[in-house]
């Protein structure tokens, strides 16, 4: 016991003189929580539209007014050829181009069937998705109104209609940020977590200050705790931060129980600092530690869901997010913040994640050698 | 020259000796391209939904038969009490909800209209979105099947046409961002900490003691990576070109081109920052913190960056990575030549050579 207090003095003493380390607990996630869920804002807003009007009627006007005045788009162009809001789409200027072909308003009048044509940029994947739906909504729209317009003096059978209502659970104003922000907590968790302890038994094998340890009785799980100990602290700190941070910006506040928002933290934060001390017990330089956890991490990052939901992967890549705590980990905040799931809700998580920290943690002890 | 020639070597030896490091440099790239490539996806297939059937007549049972067809919905269960569609949204095993109301068939045979209730969790606001058409969808395709031969007058077509990427695939969002990616991390995090680490393992002395000039140091220290960076260029564009099929559009030579002036500006960036640092989890700090998230952020291959707000807009301007992943989009997917790029191209080799003017004069020959 009394190895361990001093031990625990010795790591908590190097982290506080580091005056990078405490930068990055206090002020990297306060920033990253600011700047992250504004940056990764997939509602798709201004969408940039050009429009080549050939018919130039009341119609064209009414159905151009329509669009704008729904607020997903923004008129960059009114040109009178295909090719020069093409031009516009090649050079990045509009996302999507509407053409309205001459005689729109006749051919719809007369033959009840007028042609529009929408071409999307769609090499950005959502945008394009996303906009091109939003665009053809409109359009259906317009057409609903049109037509009730002329139909009104006529008489038309009734059709059996299915009436859909939609409603918006959780997040009733469709706020991409309460989504994103829970998830963004969970990654610097896990980044904090992950890349300190990675380089911690690596930065003491460098500077050739494990030697000293090495002679000294203490025993490995010692070692391995006392490395342990200080980051798990630090972690915490990290996830109250942003939590604070995340009720004084967004105003965001856990729909379920804190205590267990914590408790899964806890657990979790042993799992990634036991892979970043396994890393740390496999690697010889700072340099290696740093790759090998950047590796992982990109790899978790991407694989946990953060951004494209881990059921749209096919079943291969399915397997590996289920291996990936950091899937858990954002699953857990976002089912917890948002949804206020309880404990028999996230159970699993629970039990994978206790398992995967134990045999982290028991592999970083069994691999860290005293001998050279 | 012969002397240049001994440095390089030794720097060579200190890259090459380290294997993890080159397997991870290596392997990096493939990892990703097949996890963007095959991995992630943008569209929404395989989503769990529940149904409460209050009616279970025919006509629901026809309509749950066809949600259940479509790939984009798995049907979880099958429940009969609502609060039992809010306990399978809190644990996660559904982000849908379809709900009947009693009587579902009589209303539509005698009222001519019925009602279908969706709920959606919408914790995730566009996957909610997307189920949402999509169900109306189905259900708008089962309208039109009920009264066949019938169509409405006053119709508009509208014939939506997917340029460049057809199939909406992320890959060509995806390869250009990719290799921003790696290149910044190859050349920014590694040279950032290959000279801080001479400083902090005390050999920096011998090289400032030697005759060679602050340049040659760093030119010397800057090869290797470029090299390296080179070999990640080409294994991206041949495994996408290979594996993703996503052939190269432009000229070739023009992307190594760009590719290799986008490089020499990570270099000279790197190097800055080792100049300025004095330890190697400061240098590795600064590239990760200060260079690579802006890099994910800014260069608009993850986020949209005309949905940021204005300041942010104005901060992407000056990371580079936004700027070569604008060019290789051009060249890769466009086929733009160099008339289209030229300004990027200009705006990169401006801030290659303000860093690199920058790192010199600030490279110290003392040690304080």
């Amino acid at each position: 016991m009394r190895t361990m207090r001093f031990l625990l003095q010795k790591e908590f003493r190097q982290i506080f003189r580091n005056r990078v380390i405490l930068v990055m607990i206090v002020v990297m996630p306060t920033v990253q929580l600011i700047i992250l869920p504004l940056a990764a804002d997939y509602e798709v807003m201004n969408v940039n539209l050009a429009v080549v009007d050939r018919d130039r009627s009341p119609y064209s006007q009414l159905l151009l007014s329509t669009i704008t005045s729904s607020g997903y788009f923004r008129l960059v162009g009114y040109d009178d050829s295909y090719d020069e809001s093409y031009k516009r789409i090649e050079s990045d200027q509009a996302d999507l181009l509407l053409e309205i072909p001459a005689h729109f308003e006749r051919d719809l009048i007369r033959s009840g069937d007028g042609k529009l044509l929408v071409a999307v940029n769609a090499i950005n994947g959502t945008r394009a998705n996303l906009g091109g739906a939003y665009l053809s909504s409109i359009i259906q729209r317009f057409n609903g109104d049109i037509r009730t317009a002329l139909l009104s003096s006529e008489r038309w059978p009734a059709l059996p209609a299915v009436q859909v209502t939609s409603s918006n659970l959780f997040n009733i104003h469709l706020n991409y940020r309460l989504f994103m922000v829970p998830g963004v907590l969970a990654i610097l968790v896990t980044m904090t977590g992950g890349f300190l302890s990675a380089l911690n038994i690596v930065k003491e094998k460098e500077i050739g200050t494990i030697e000293q340890v090495n002679v000294t009785p203490i025993r490995k799980h010692h070692f391995i705790l006392g490395k342990l100990i200080p980051f798990w602290v630090l972690g915490n700190v990290v996830f109250s931060i942003g939590l604070l941070v995340s009720w004084l910006i967004y105003g965001i506040v856990p729909a379920g129980n804190l205590a267990l928002l914590y408790a899964f933290i806890g657990i979790y934060l042993l799992c990634v600092l036991g892979l970043g001390l396994l890393i740390s017990t496999f690697c010889e330089t700072q340099q290696q530690a740093m790759f090998i956890m950047f590796f992982f991490m990109m790899i978790f990052i991407l694989m946990g869901g953060l951004f494209t939901s881990t059921d749209s992967m096919p079943g291969w890549a399915r397997a590996v997010s289920r291996a990936n705590p950091v899937t858990y980990l954002i699953e857990v905040m976002r089912m917890v913040v948002l949804k206020g799931s309880r404990f028999s809700d996230i159970s699993r998580h629970f039990a994978v994640v206790a398992g995967m920290a134990v045999g982290l943690n028991s592999l970083a002890v069994w691999n860290y050698r005293k001998t050279s | 020259m012969k002397r240049f020639a001994t440095f390089l070597r030794k720097e060579f030896a200190h890259v090459l000796r380290d294997r993890k490091t080159l397997l991870i440099l290596f392997g990096m790239p493939v990892v990703q391209i097949l996890i963007f490539g095959f991995a992630l996806t943008n569209e929404v297939t395989n989503a769990r939904i529940v149904v409460l059937d209050m009616s279970n007549d025919n006509t629901t049972r026809r309509i749950i038969d066809r949600l259940e067809a479509s790939r984009y919905f798995d049907i979880a269960a099958t429940v009969n009490d609502l609060s039992r569609v809010q306990s399978a949204f809190r644990s996660g095993d559904a982000k849908l909800a379809v709900v009947f109301p009693n009587a579902f068939e009589k209303h539509l045979a005698h009222d001519h209209s019925a009602q279908v209730q969706i709920l959606a969790d919408a914790s995730d606001p566009n996957t909610s979105t997307t189920l949402t058409n999509y169900v109306g969808a189905v259900l708008q395709d089962f309208q039109q099947e009920l009264s066949p031969g019938v169509t409405m007058p006053y119709t508009i077509r509208t014939e939506v046409r997917m340029l460049y990427n057809p199939q909406l695939k992320g890959v060509h969002n995806f390869v250009p961002g990719v290799m921003a990616l790696v290149l910044m991390l190859v050349c920014v995090m590694m040279t950032a900490v290959s000279i801080v680490r001479e400083k902090e393992m005390g050999t920096m002395e011998i090289l400032l003691v030697s005759p060679f000039q602050p340049l040659m140091v760093m030119v010397s220290k800057a090869v290797p990576y470029l090299l390296l960076s080179i070999i990640n260029v080409i294994t991206i564009l041949l495994l996408s070109v290979f594996v993703l099929r996503l052939p190269v559009n432009g000229s070739v030579a023009l992307l190594m081109a760009e590719s290799i002036l986008f490089i020499t500006t990570c270099l000279a960036i790197g190097i800055f920052i080792s100049v300025k640092t004095n330890s190697q989890q400061v240098a590795m700090l600064i590239s990760l913190m200060g260079m690579m998230l802006p890099a994910i952020l800014f260069s608009g291959f993850m986020f949209p960056v005309e949905n940021m707000p204005l300041p942010l807009q104005v901060i992407s301007n000056i990371v580079p990575a936004k700027w070569y992943y604008i060019i290789v989009k051009a060249i890769m997917i466009k086929g733009l030549g160099f008339r289209e790029i030229w300004r990027e191209t200009l705006i990169l080799t401006g801030i290659t050579l303000f860093m690199i003017v920058l790192s010199l004069k600030n490279f110290k020959i003392r040690l304080t």
